[in-house]
């Protein structure tokens, strides 16, 4: 018996590669049913912010389709209103030619008015999901608000991670004065209080949706700085770090080619915490007015919009903009929980 | 510990100086002007010259931040610039409708997430732990507004158990008539956050090798959970309340919004609509050094609760 077959990785095998971080998260993550699923309703969810993006779908939402407050389908038309015609009068006075300054000129006007063509939109009287108060698809309306929403979502957090993950990299890195000053904000931006930081902000840069981004970007970066500081502080005295440092690795090189890689998943992790509640500040911002633009439509226009309308009866597009932000959100924080397992298989469960 | 106490609040100067900086410049350069604002839509420019040296704006802008410093040191805050009331009223009159509204809020949330919290805890795994998981999921997805929008509507409107908004001048009248709707609004909304951060505290204990030690001496399942596993896990729990104390005293914009309840949320949202900058200011300075202080009691009363805390 030789020793190779005793020992078989030392001559069979040359160095068994061990699994990589992404590739064992990946095995995870597969394992993962709830994970799984849900991550297919998110990507059915961005397949359709980006068909919206394109203008393949819900293009033309703010055409006027249905009767105004149109029910949904399933309900069926609204039951037809006594609005019937008025029942012509009787009576002595009733023909006015004689009073009428215009009578001499009936035949003329009737002529003139031949020449333009009138046409009668037919308008549905129910549509997919119903209609607002405007007569407006419900359905095109969410899937545009949709992607507004969506979009907001997913950039402020882009956003804010960039701010927290450099400023957090170069305070954990470097330490020192740089680390005093970047404490010291930190410090300031969490003493004031969010609501009074967001709508100072809002009041200042105006509406739209570049704004939203901006507003809750800057305001909600401190908890991944926090993070990612901790992180960089702790990686930052490892070996392989001192090792790269031996070599010459610039510290440029050593914090973003060597330990952003090692934290990356702490980033993501946080980040996508972020995209919820991002989208949750971005419908109550739309819904005080603070948010998107009046020619703009997110899910908090929406729930604006559902506020007065669930007093008439028109419940139909609260419980969509509901629907569709309950389905997304919901998927986004259980792929979100399912990731964080995958890639830290030690916090399973806990939360 | 009255040196780490001193030197707590000497490491707050600095802090509150760059509250002051940043909310100073933010509405300095880039708000709205409140000469414009305060003069209305048919202000001539002299009025609007007028209304701006009365306020002190035509001064350098180093003299303006002089004024404002001086203010926060001297503790006059002046008057609001939008009702001429004195800022020091303002507080005084807004502040006990946010706290009559917003600490039964945190009671009621507290007492009942900590029990469903351990119940789930130590069933982990169970029908009742993964349905409880999959219910806040759910909750927790959908937004604020909704549970207003609808709860204002079925109890308020249709079924009419409680008035849709309003408030008085009497204490007991509003905690009866006017707090119960908010108040179970926001209850639902805030409980499924709490149950689950609660749930992760009692399971982050549970793994803990006491809690076997006690198991193995034959405790009962009683006593390992109150007297061993309940004790420890309200440090974290205490530091969460600690934590959510600042916002007691902002109270939520959005329910003083909706309901009509004078406190200071809405009057947050109020003053930053009017450039109203002795309010903003006055709010920001007072919340920031509010949370600093809530946040320096919570880091002592560790030390005391628990001995081995070392206070750095």
């Amino acid at each position: 018996m030789s020793a190779a077959s005793l020992n078989p990785a030392a001559t069979a095998a040359p160095v068994e590669k061990s699994e990589g971080v992404w590739h064992a998260a990946w095995r995870r993550f597969k394992a993962d049913r709830v994970g799984l699923v849900s991550a297919l309703i998110v990507l059915a969810f961005l397949l359709l912010v980006l068909l919206a993006s394109l203008g393949l779908v819900a293009k033309n939402w703010q055409a006027e389709v249905g009767v105004a407050n149109a029910p949904p389908t399933f309900i069926g038309p609204k039951p037809a209103e006594a609005t019937g015609a008025i029942e012509a009068p009787k009576g002595p006075n009733v023909d006015l030619s004689a009073v009428d300054p215009l009578a001499p000129r009936y035949a003329e006007i009737e002529e003139a008015a031949k020449k333009y063509r009138t046409t009668d939109t037919a308008k549905a009287e129910t549509l997919p999901l119903g209609g607002d108060r405007l007569g407006r698809d419900v359905l095109d309306k969410a899937i545009k608000g949709t992607q507004i929403s969506v979009f907001v979502g997913v950039l402020a957090a882009v956003l804010a991670t960039l701010i927290g993950t450099v400023l957090g990299a170069l305070a954990g890195f470097f330490g020192g004065k740089v680390g005093d000053f970047l404490e010291w904000l930190y410090n300031v931006f969490e003493a004031i209080p969010g609501i009074l930081l967001i709508f100072a902000f809002a009041a200042v840069f105006g509406r739209g949706i570049g704004t939203v981004v901006l507003i809750l970007g800057l305001a909600g970066w401190t908890g991944l700085y926090r993070q990612v500081r901790a992180e960089f502080m702790k990686h930052g005295g490892r070996e392989y770090v001192r090792a790269a440092e031996a070599i010459g690795a610039s510290a440029w090189s050593r914090m973003f080619k060597h330990i952003l890689p090692n934290i990356s998943h702490v980033i993501l992790v946080r980040m996508s915490l972020l995209v919820v509640g991002f989208i949750k500040s971005e419908v109550i911002l739309s819904y005080l007015g603070l948010g998107v633009g009046v020619e703009d439509v997110s899910w908090g226009t929406m729930l604006a919009e559902a506020q007065s309308e669930l007093i008439l009866g028109h419940w139909w597009q609260l419980a969509a903009a509901t629907l569709f932000m309950a389905v997304f959100v919901t998927a986004f924080s259980l792929m979100a929980d399912a990731v964080r397992d995958a890639l830290d298989p030690k916090l399973r469960g806990l939360e | 510990m009255a040196a780490y106490i001193l030197r707590r609040l000497w490491q707050m100067v600095p802090t509150i100086f760059g509250v002051v900086l940043l909310v100073f410049f933010l509405f300095k350069y880039f708000g709205g002007d409140p000469a414009e604002i305060l003069g209305g839509l048919n202000a001539t420019p002299e009025q609007i010259a007028a209304i701006r040296q009365q306020l002190g704006l035509d001064q350098p802008v180093w003299v303006q931040l002089g004024i404002y410093l001086k203010s926060i040191v001297t503790f006059d805050w002046g008057k609001s610039w939008a009702t001429n009331e004195a800022v020091s009223n303002l507080f005084a009159s807004r502040l006990p409708a946010t706290l009559t509204v917003m600490l039964p809020i945190l009671i009621l949330d507290v007492l009942l997430a900590l029990p469903i919290a351990m119940w789930v805890a130590y069933r982990r795994g169970s029908l009742a732990d993964r349905s409880l998981m999959v219910i806040t999921t759910v909750a927790l997805s959908i937004s604020f507004l909704v549970y207003i929008i609808v709860g204002q509507y079925l109890f308020g409107f249709q079924l009419g158990w409680f008035p849709v908004q309003g408030w008085s001048d009497n204490f007991w009248t509003n905690l009866i008539t006017y707090v119960p709707l908010p108040v179970l609004l926001a209850v639902m909304v805030g409980l499924a956050p709490q149950t689950r951060l609660y749930r992760s505290f009692f399971l982050d204990e549970l793994g803990h090798d006491y809690v076997r030690t006690a198991r193995a001496k034959g405790l009962t399942e009683n006593t390992v959970m109150f007297r061993h596993v309940l004790r420890n896990a309200m440090i974290p729990i205490l530091t969460n309340i600690g934590l959510s104390l600042p916002g007691v005293f902002v109270g939520s914009f959005l329910i003083e919004v909706f309901f009509s309840i004078p406190g200071l949320g809405r009057e947050i949202l109020l003053a930053v609509n009017r450039s109203d900058y002795p309010v903003i200011q006055a709010i920001a300075v007072y919340l920031a050094v509010l949370t600093m202080v809530i946040n320096l009691i919570v880091d002592v009363m560790f030390k005391l609760v628990d001995p081995r805390v070392v206070l750095k």
